[in-house]
């Protein structure tokens, strides 16, 4: 096949896109300007927009012997991504741009690119698997358990997967990190980026109240009363505890929880510890990765964080909502944060929480 | 086989120059030692320069070797800006479509020496607007410090006024420098009859090694020096002289450039795309360098264009890019007043002595594929 290769800088799409020229496929190493202004978004060594990460991709791509290009995606990441992960923020929900960024960047602007170009896919770094049945091409987990990005990915449908090739999805981290060190990968050693790329030193609080403002507004319990004060209230997150300021206590005593937030009336809602179980979540704009979720009730598992546990629960679409029912309670959801279902460790389809209820 | 068109980044060198350089490699001597070595080392680049010096026109002493076109241009720039600071003229004047080895230390300067940019916009072939520049010398021609214009475009290959500029500017004693290093050898060019006051070249574009630049500077004018040392060149320019850099750069200078040979095949290459692509135009002037052609093809992008020849083995390029490798639109082109959009769907094929019919001809052929793949890959 003829490949593109999407090179970050790190060890990660490095070993990848080695190991599609070794299966034999045609590739070229593509590094994404997710800025303009490449200093902009981050000024650190990690991530995915500086100079220094351009230039490990192109080093990497030489040792691997490929040609190496610079596609410039900035208008489409700050379109796709950065004002989304703002104005979801702003409505008071809680965004996870990885997920923003490979639906809109990695595996839609650069694989159409690519295959109008006249590829067949792109190669990625991403700890996941896929396999060919009767259902045919599925996305499933890694190997690597604490590794697996198979969450982040959930955003890819059918069509798109089938132009998606992850070569790492079989094998632990440590043994990536050996494996570059042995193909002579400087980037071998390279520490992994945790961070939202383009929240530089990962404040990411200090980063929204630049662009969002800090508008004072009230803190109040479930009935409404007023019991203290927040500096920007999509800086809390759905069960937080600590950091509240709070100085009326409760009667019993027992601590308060953020419940939710409600942007519109930059009010912060807090409760106690049981008001924020749930065992029903609602999703919007669903993707299939696989045959579309119908209306019968499945039994499967939805996880809600990129590393998080997969829940027990039943999962069905009603036609508008892809809804999941837990066995035991949930403590805190935050909507905006993405519910992906699995079938065993098969990614069946994810959707934005739009809902939650007791 | 590799098709090269992309000799204005640079070119293969000739086989004269690597001989000259190769042997003056093994010849030990520091050039500004006293002893036998050294007055070796020395002669060979006084002789060097005195055979440089009739390729351009100029006495040898006017030549100071630099380490790149680059330095050339910086060193004139901002020496001839704090000459003309020094008695009061703050006001630097380029043109919009300098190269960016002119436009960034102008820049440097406004933002920490004082100095006041003009920009001069060119026509829509890209040919200086020669009435903008009479009538800034009319009302400003007191505050100009210097007159920076280059002789031909490294985009377009347009030529410019350059004996006309001098013309204007020596009526008020304005001392005018221009970078010709994509002009050498290629068109006429001599800084005597031109009658500059600075001159820019690199050896690379030529045939000769990379990393050695020269500017030339009207004998007798001292301006402050970039890098202060030894006192070598000038006491304009410090820094052992890199003699086997240099005897490589006279080789190259010594040998003839196929002029006609590549226009004809620059002719070839315009008169093609227009005939393969219908839509595609080509951009720049009547009178231009011999090798350039820049095309527009309507609704592509650059760096696709780009990727899709290098997978056919063919190397062109677009205007200029970031330090992280990212494609921006022309400065030259928006100059000539591209939209951002036709500014990003334009290639430059720069053709030298190597080429042939054959690869013009291949080019030709790709052409048609790559440009509708490139369309269907356009998505924005
Ligand atoms: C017009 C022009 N000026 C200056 C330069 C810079 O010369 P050098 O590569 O020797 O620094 C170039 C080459 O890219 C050029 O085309």
């Amino acid at each position: 096949m003829r490949l593109i290769a999407a090179m970050s800088g790190g060890v990660d799409s490095a070993v990848a896109a080695a190991r599609a020229v070794e299966a034999g496929h045609e590739v070229i190493g593509v590094h994404l300007a997710l800025s303009s202004n490449p200093q902009k978004y981050r000024s650190g060594a990690r991530g995915c927009c500086t100079v220094e990460d351009s230039h490990d991709a192109r080093r990497a791509a030489d040792v691997v012997g490929i040609p190496f290009y610079i596609w410039d995606m900035a208008e489409e990441f700050h379109e796709g991504v950065v004002e989304n992960f703002l104005s979801e923020y702003a409505a008071g929900r809680t965004p996870n741009p990885c997920l923003r960024c490979n639906e809109k960047i990695k595996f839609a602007a650069v694989l159409d690119r690519a295959r109008a170009m006249g590829f067949d896919g792109v190669v990625t770094g991403h700890y996941a698997t896929t396999k060919d049945g009767p259902m045919g091409k599925t996305l499933h987990r890694a190997i690597d358990n604490s590794k697996d990005q198979s969450y982040v990915l959930s955003v890819l449908t059918v069509e798109q997967i089938q132009g998606a090739i992850f070569p790492l999805g079989d094998t632990e981290k440590v043994d990536i990190r050996k494996e570059a060190a042995a193909r002579g990968l400087s980037v071998a050693n390279k520490p992994d980026s945790h961070d939202i790329c383009f929240v530089p030193s990962g404040d990411n609080a200090g980063w929204l109240h630049d662009r969002l403002g800090s508008e004072v507004g009230p803190i109040v319990d479930q009935e409404g009363t007023i019991i203290g004060k927040h500096k920007g209230a999509y800086t809390y997150t759905i069960g937080q505890r600590k950091g509240l300021g709070l100085t009326v206590p409760t009667p019993d005593g027992s601590p308060r929880f953020v419940l939710k937030t409600q942007p519109k009336t930059n009010t912060v809602v807090v409760g106690a510890r049981e008001d924020l179980a749930i065992t029903k979540m609602y999703g919007e704009n669903p993707v299939w990765c696989g045959p579309a979720v119908t209306s019968t009730p499945t039994q499967g598992f939805v996880q809600i964080r990129a590393h998080g546990q997969p829940l027990p629960c039943t999962y069905f679409y009603d036609g508008e909502k892809l809804i999941a029912h837990l066995e035991s309670e949930l403590l805190g959801l935050a909507t905006g944060q993405a519910m992906v279902i699995y079938d065993d460790d098969r990614v069946v389809g994810s959707a934005t929480v739009c809902e939650t209820q007791a | 086989m590799a098709i090269y068109l992309d000799h204005a980044a640079t070119t293969p060198m000739v086989d004269a120059a690597i001989a000259a350089m190769t042997a003056q490699m093994a010849q030990l001597g520091n050039p500004s030692s006293l002893h036998a070595p050294g007055r070796a080392s020395r002669k060979a680049i006084e002789q060097a320069r005195e055979s440089l010096a009739l390729h351009i026109g100029c006495v040898p002493s006017e030549i100071i070797f630099t380490a790149s076109g680059t330095e050339a241009n910086n060193t004139a720039l901002k020496g001839l800006y704090w000459k003309g600071k020094s008695v009061g003229r703050n006001v630097i004047v380029i043109s919009a479509i300098e190269h960016h080895a002119i436009l960034d230390p102008a820049q440097w300067l406004a933002e920490h020496e004082g100095a006041e940019i003009v920009s001069i916009g060119v026509t829509s072939n890209g040919v200086l607007d020669f009435s903008q520049l009479e009538q800034l010398l009319k009302d400003r021609a007191d505050e100009i410090a210097v007159i920076s214009v280059m002789h031909s475009n490294n985009e377009t290959g347009a030529l410019q006024p350059i004996t006309e500029i001098v013309a204007l500017a020596s009526a008020h004693s304005i001392p005018v420098h221009s970078d010709a290093v994509q002009s050498f050898k290629k068109v006429p060019l001599s800084f005597s009859t031109l009658g500059l006051t600075a001159l820019s070249l690199s050896a690379h574009k030529i045939g000769g090694p990379l990393g050695i630049g020269i500017l030339v500077l009207k004998r007798g004018l001292e301006i402050p020096a970039l890098l202060h040392g030894g006192g070598q060149e000038r006491e304009i320019r410090s820094g052992t002289l890199n003699a086997p850099a240099i005897v490589g750069c006279a080789a190259a200078a010594d040998g003839d450039y196929p002029g006609e040979h590549v226009r004809e095949m620059r002719n070839l290459l315009a008169q093609g795309i227009v005939h393969v692509i219908p839509d595609a135009y080509i951009n720049g002037a009547s009178e231009t360098l011999p090798g350039i052609v820049n095309a527009t093809f309507p609704g592509t992008e650059s760096d696709t264009l780009l990727l899709l020849l290098d997978a056919q083995g063919i190397a062109a390029s677009t205007g200029s890019a970031c330090s992280a490798g990212v494609q921006r639109p022309s400065h030259v082109l928006l100059a000539m007043g591209h939209s951002d959009k036709s500014a990003r769907s334009s290639l430059r094929f720069s053709l030298g002595s190597t080429t042939s019919t054959s690869d013009v001809t291949s080019v030709l052929n790709a052409l048609p594929g790559v440009i509708e793949r490139a369309r269907a890959a356009n998505l924005r």
